[in-house]
């Protein structure tokens, strides 16, 4: 066990140290910061000053080499634009974009499992197919289409929900947080539904394959047999099942949830990681981007072995050793 | 997003059947037509992409010729006639490009998009994913690792960095699909190729002394076909959704030779305007196309999965 | 600790206000802007929002009004006292936030701390390099004394903020942003600062000048476009900046708002390759074969590509109305605009007589460049371009970029023909000369952005002298005539100089300003009287 995850520990770091080489290199690349960072009216002597004073005008191993110094001292760097320290900027903007994927999460499961449990277990049903159907469209409506769509109708048209936006936040922790208030709760609705959609299919769609594929595995066909109700059949023996791929994916999705804000946050102002990332490849503010896809990589390492963990909780059958 | 690894991934790990003996084609059509909606979704899917390849020669316009455009007629309402004399039944976008056009030639460009890379991405992926499970050893630990680090980074946030540092360009998106979705086509196959490795037709071959390339592609390949078409026909979808968006972020194809997904960001600007067309009917043409190829996707793997089979 | 406190209640405030009363009786007001505030640091990062930002907590010895035109702020009078020298009249009994007193001390601080910022992306020490040293006469007399004879001082000083020498000696960028030291003269006091998302603000009730009419300001940033027309349209805040043209029709006609426009000082223009006489790097024959000369370099072609826009199209359709067609780089009523050099008319007929003069009777291909996120429509303009040109024989491939991008091949010389754009921040015509068309010297700091390298010394020669004559007639016609010559020799191709776009609700009323700027102090409720 220790030495899997000492190896696992091991092979994020050889990948968060390929990941910074690749996204230095790729932003050197892409343009030069100075132009979009200076004004207009700078002159050629105060264009070299601030390329000096960005420290663009070493070599760029050296700029690398420097960069790695620091980090391993826990400095990622201050942002070109704002002047303040990389991480910093990105942990401000965590709980917003954590607020969004975990709304999002959980809108997926409260509306997605009873759905995929019904389709599962009624499958001829003319409801089923409809909810069938509409996880076709969730997958196939693209995030930025609905996103708009919403703010059209629930904002504009309608006027019941906030069109943009964070609301107002209740600091709990050191953190601020938004849920907690109603207005926040408005705020939170339409981004975290709109960001939800998509994974609503997707519990939907797993549930139902799962509980289709256990009610013909031979021991729920023994409880029945058995004379158990079937309502403890399904939540007992048939639910526990199919929890497992669930988690799985849900816990994997939460991750690309995060990433995927991306979108959902350009189109709601939400001030969260996503915007902040965009914002900063569209000025090239490469201490951030090197910083966020760090900790994006991490995240990602994290999440994996968690799940792997969750996974040999539920299922005795997978066993760490076998990896 | 990434739902396609997850719905492929118990259809991936799950043995597969051989085919019967008798008429496995005729059986496998039979069974995709018990779908209605599946079979729908073919028909529409097989008529998109009829349109799509013959655009050049039924579209009214050449949307991608700057002197066939004016901007004068920017902007009209669906059934306006414009100034080159023919009706715009879906209306024009800001430049005067006739919509019907546009969508013609967006949905090209997507489905190029799609199936290119959904194609290339299939054919480096299963090569990999099939070495991996046939040598195993180091080589499958090393393609697994690099497996591994692609499906464990969002497949947006990768192909918005790889286009911000290739620019622009249909090629160019292709290419960043690609590097993005081969991990999900390798993982794919390399599941069902440790299944199969292990039966007897292919130790039978082993024992004949049959060249491995031999082995690999005539018995071992024909073998994962199954669920490599699932993937595929999910990740052609994907692709699809997710050059829309890359468009949408304002990298991905150029502004020039819109794509459907770059139409609908066109005309997103324009949506609170109430010129709804520039958007809408790009959005329609998207949607009926990524539905035809999911409502195919879906059935093929119910059938594909002899699980489910009484 | 108390800020936080503030910050809570202001919240509560501003939370039970949405919805229920209208911002005019409320005292409140909710604002969204388009562009991202880096800093409230004013030295740290010389960039129009943060100089926005600047002047709303802090205050200029001379000001900007809404046309462009000085007037004064914390100083009262300036004029030139010898050659070299300016002498300011500080207004008297202005205090800052904190409570300590505005004087001559404090203009001499600030004018060392500007270069002295760390780390700045940008620095406004371009504003006072001209500067020798500051002579402090009395505590509401102070006198600059520059290198050389330099008129523009007061256009320049009004883009430096003023800092209190006692509160913010060794203030850090970080101080500012945390509100510590966010303390200035001006008409709002810092209330919150997150970064990224907004900025709160509350009126200094002791402002020397005209009092805000809102307690307290919201300045949110939205920087989608959409977002933040929805966001005016379902009345979550109360005023935006930056409305998209797309939407402008729409909201023109939408009874939920009230747009301001107003022409600005940013002129949008083609650039074209002077550099290279042995054949443009982007244009070609109709067979794909490099030309073996510049067609660039002939004036006939670079008049007859000018002729061949049509301008007023650009401005009804793609800009829904805007923009004014130019032909020169500041709009009418700005020092150094040439009365009567007007914007070429379309003419495609002797546009191509004009080509097949040049021996281009065929045309050529050409690939057009531009940014498509940095100034209003730029992608969809290039694409208008293209269409013209495309239509006159010159057959134009487009490749629209974003900014970053696109700027870095511009300054490399890599490009043939490319739509950039031009803000005149000090109001007047040797700023545009001096970035725009003035031949590219590092010494003397010319043609920064003459990225296609642009040179004719005759225009350099009456720049020169222009930026010396601190006899503002001379100067103006001095101005007006290197225009004139940069025109008359298509150094570049105006297109249109923008008009600056906001949108409100309709019962509040806004000072809109030629220099974009937007401002709280400049929003107040329609019916009262200023």
């Amino acid at each position: 066990m220790s030495v899997y995850l000492l190896r696992r520990l091991l092979q994020s770091v050889l990948v968060m140290l390929a990941m910074s080489v690749i996204v230095f290199v790729g932003v050197f690349a892409i343009g030069d910061p100075v132009e979009i960072l200076i004004s207009p009216d700078a002159d050629q002597m105060e264009r070299e000053r601030a390329i000096k004073a960005l420290g663009l005008d070493l070599p760029l191993w050296q700029q690398y080499l420097s960069f790695l110094g620091n980090a391993l001292r826990g400095d990622l760097g201050r942002s070109f634009v704002f002047n303040e320290p990389a991480l910093q900027l990105i942990l401000q903007r965590m709980p917003a974009t954590l607020e969004l994927a975990l709304g999002a999460t959980f809108l997926a499961l409260i509306i997605g499992l009873p759905l995929g449990l019904y389709a599962g277990l009624k499958p001829k049903s003319p409801v089923s197919s409809a909810i069938m159907a509409g996880s076709i469209l969730g997958f196939s409506l693209p995030t930025f289409w609905v996103g708009l769509m919403l703010i059209m109708v629930f904002a504009v048209q309608l006027g019941w929900l906030p069109s943009t936006g964070r609301g107002p936040t209740v600091e709990v922790l050191g953190l601020h947080w938004s849920f907690l208030t109603w207005d926040g709760l408005r705020h939170l609705a339409m981004p975290a539904l709109n960001l939800a959609l998509f994974k609503i299919s997707l519990v939907i769609r797993l549930t139902r394959a799962g509980v289709r594929e256990t009610m013909l595995m031979d021991y729920v066909k023994f409880a029945r047999a058995k004379g158990l109700s079937p309502a403890r059949v399904t939540y007992v023996h048939v639910f526990k099942n199919i929890m497992i791929p669930v988690v799985t994916v849900v816990g994997l999705e939460l991750g690309s949830t995060i990433a995927f804000s991306v979108v959902t946050e350009s189109v709601f102002a939400w001030p969260g990681m996503g915007k902040l990332i965009i914002d900063s490849i569209n000025v090239l503010d490469r201490p951030v981007i090197v910083a966020y896809l760090m900790m994006i990589v991490l995240m990602f390492i994290t999440i994996n072995l968690l799940v792997d963990l969750a996974y040999s909780a539920l299922d005795p059958r997978v066993r760490l050793e076998n990896k | 997003m990434s739902t396609t690894t997850a719905n492929t991934t118990p259809a991936a790990a799950e043995p597969v059947a051989t085919p019967k003996v008798e008429g496995p084609w005729r059986r496998f059509i039979s069974e995709f037509a018990e779908s209605k909606l599946a079979l729908l979704g073919l028909i529409v899917f097989v008529i998109i992409a009829l349109v799509a390849i013959f655009a050049p020669w039924i579209a009214p316009q050449n949307p991608y010729d700057l002197a066939q455009l004016d901007i004068m007629d920017g902007r009209m309402e669906p059934g306006t006639v414009g100034g080159a004399g023919f009706t715009y039944w879906l209306g024009t976008d800001d430049q005067g490009r006739d919509m019907l056009s546009g969508i013609m030639y967006g949905l090209r460009i997507s489905l190029l998009v799609g199936v290119g890379s959904a194609v290339i991405a299939c054919a480096v992926g299963a090569s990999l994913g099939m070495l991996a499970a046939y040598a195993g050893g180091r080589t499958d630990t090393v393609i697994m690792r690099l497996v591994d680090l692609q499906l464990s980074f969002p497949s947006i946030l990768a192909a918005l960095m790889i286009l911000a540092f290739l620019g622009k360009g249909v090629m160019n998106v292709v290419l960043a699909l690609v590097i993005v979705e081969w991990a999900y086509y390798a993982r794919t196959v390399r599941g069902t190729a440790l299944v199969e490795r292990r039966r007897e037709y292919i130790e039978a071959a082993q024992c004949l002394a049959l060249p491995t390339r031999r082995i690999i592609f005539r018995h071992l390949l024909p073998n994962c076909m199954p669920p490599l078409i699932v993937v595929a026909t999910m990740q052609i979808a994907r692709a699809i959704a997710l050059e829309a968006t890359l468009s949408f972020l304002g990298l991905g194809v150029p502004i020039t030779e819109p794509s459907l997904g770059l139409l609908i960001s066109n005309g997103y600007e324009y949506m609170l305007s109430g010129k709804y067309w520039i958007s809408f009917y790009p959005g329609i043409a998207l949607l009926v196309t990524i539905v035809s190829i999911n409502l195919m996707g879906d059935q093929l793997r119910d059938v594909l999965n002899p699980r489910l089979k009484k | 600790m108390k800020i936080g406190i503030k910050a809570a209640v202001l919240a509560a405030v501003s939370a039970l206000a949405t919805g229920a009363l209208s911002p005019a009786q409320s005292q409140n007001l909710t604002m969204a802007v388009g562009a991202q505030i880096t800093s409230l640091d004013p030295h740290y990062h010389a960039l129009s929002p943060n100089f926005a930002v600047a002047t709303m907590i802090f205050d200029t010895l001379v000001q900007f009004d809404a046309d462009a035109q000085m007037e004064p702020g914390l100083a009262e009078s300036w004029k030139p006292v010898a050659p070299t020298v300016w002498e300011f009249k500080l207004r008297p009994n202005v205090r800052f936030h904190n409570g300590n007193p505005f004087t001559a001390e404090d203009v001499a601080f600030t004018i060392d701390r500007v270069p002295a910022v760390p780390n700045s992306p940008s620095s406004y020490a371009i504003y006072t390099r001209a500067i020798e040293r500051v002579e402090v006469v009395d505590p509401v007399t102070v006198r600059f004394h520059t290198r050389s004879p330099y008129p523009v001082l007061p256009n320049d000083l009004s883009q430096v903020a003023m800092l209190d020498r006692e509160t913010h000696d060794k203030a850090s960028t970080d101080d500012f942003n945390s509100g510590k030291v966010a303390i200035g003269t001006g008409p709002f006091r810092y209330v919150d600062f997150r970064s990224g998302e907004r900025l709160r603000l509350e009126r200094n009730e002791e402002y020397w000048g005209q009092k805000p009419h809102w307690k307290a300001v919201d300045y949110r940033v939205v920087v989608n476009d959409s977002a933040r027309t929805a966001g005016v349209l379902a009345g979550d805040v109360d005023f935006i900046d930056q409305v998209p043209t797309s939407d402008l029709s729409t909201l023109k006609r939408d009874q939920r708002v009230k747009i301001a426009e107003k022409d600005g000082l940013r002129i949008i223009f083609l650039a074209l390759d002077h550099l290279h006489p042995e054949g443009s790097p982007q244009i070609t024959g109709h067979d794909g074969k490099p030309l073996n000369k510049n067609p660039l370099l002939d004036l006939r072609v670079r008049k007859a590509l000018s002729m061949a826009i049509d301008r007023q199209a650009i401005a009804t359709r793609v800009m829904e109305g805007a923009a004014m067609p130019a032909g020169q780089f500041l709009p009418e009523g700005a020092f150094g605009h040439v009365p009567g050099l007007e914007a070429p008319k379309a003419d495609p007929e002797g546009a191509k007589k004009l080509l097949a003069e040049a021996g281009y009777p065929d045309g050529f291909r050409i690939t057009l460049s531009g940014p498509n996120d940095r100034y209003m429509n730029d992608g969809r303009i290039v694409q208008a371009i293209g269409q013209m040109w495309t239509r006159l024989g010159v057959r134009t491939t487009v490749d629209a970029q974003p900014w970053t991008t696109f700027v870095s091949r511009a300054g490399r010389q890599e490009l043939s023909a490319f739509l950039v754009g031009w803000g005149s921040s000090s109001g007047e015509a040797s700023n545009p000369l001096r970035s725009l068309v003035a031949g590219y010297n590092r010494d003397k700091g010319f043609g920064t952005s003459n990225r296609g390298r642009y040179s004719n010394p005759e225009l350099d020669a009456k720049l020169e002298a222009a930026l010396a004559e601190l006899d503002d007639p001379k100067r103006e016609a001095l101005l007006q005539e290197a225009t004139r010559i940069a025109m008359e020799d298509v150094a570049i191709i105006p297109i249109h100089i923008q008009k600056n776009l906001w949108a409100m609700r309709p019962n509040l009323r806004h000072e809109s300003r030629a220099d974009e700027l937007t401002r709280a102090q400049d929003v107040r409720p329609a019916e009262a009287a200023r």
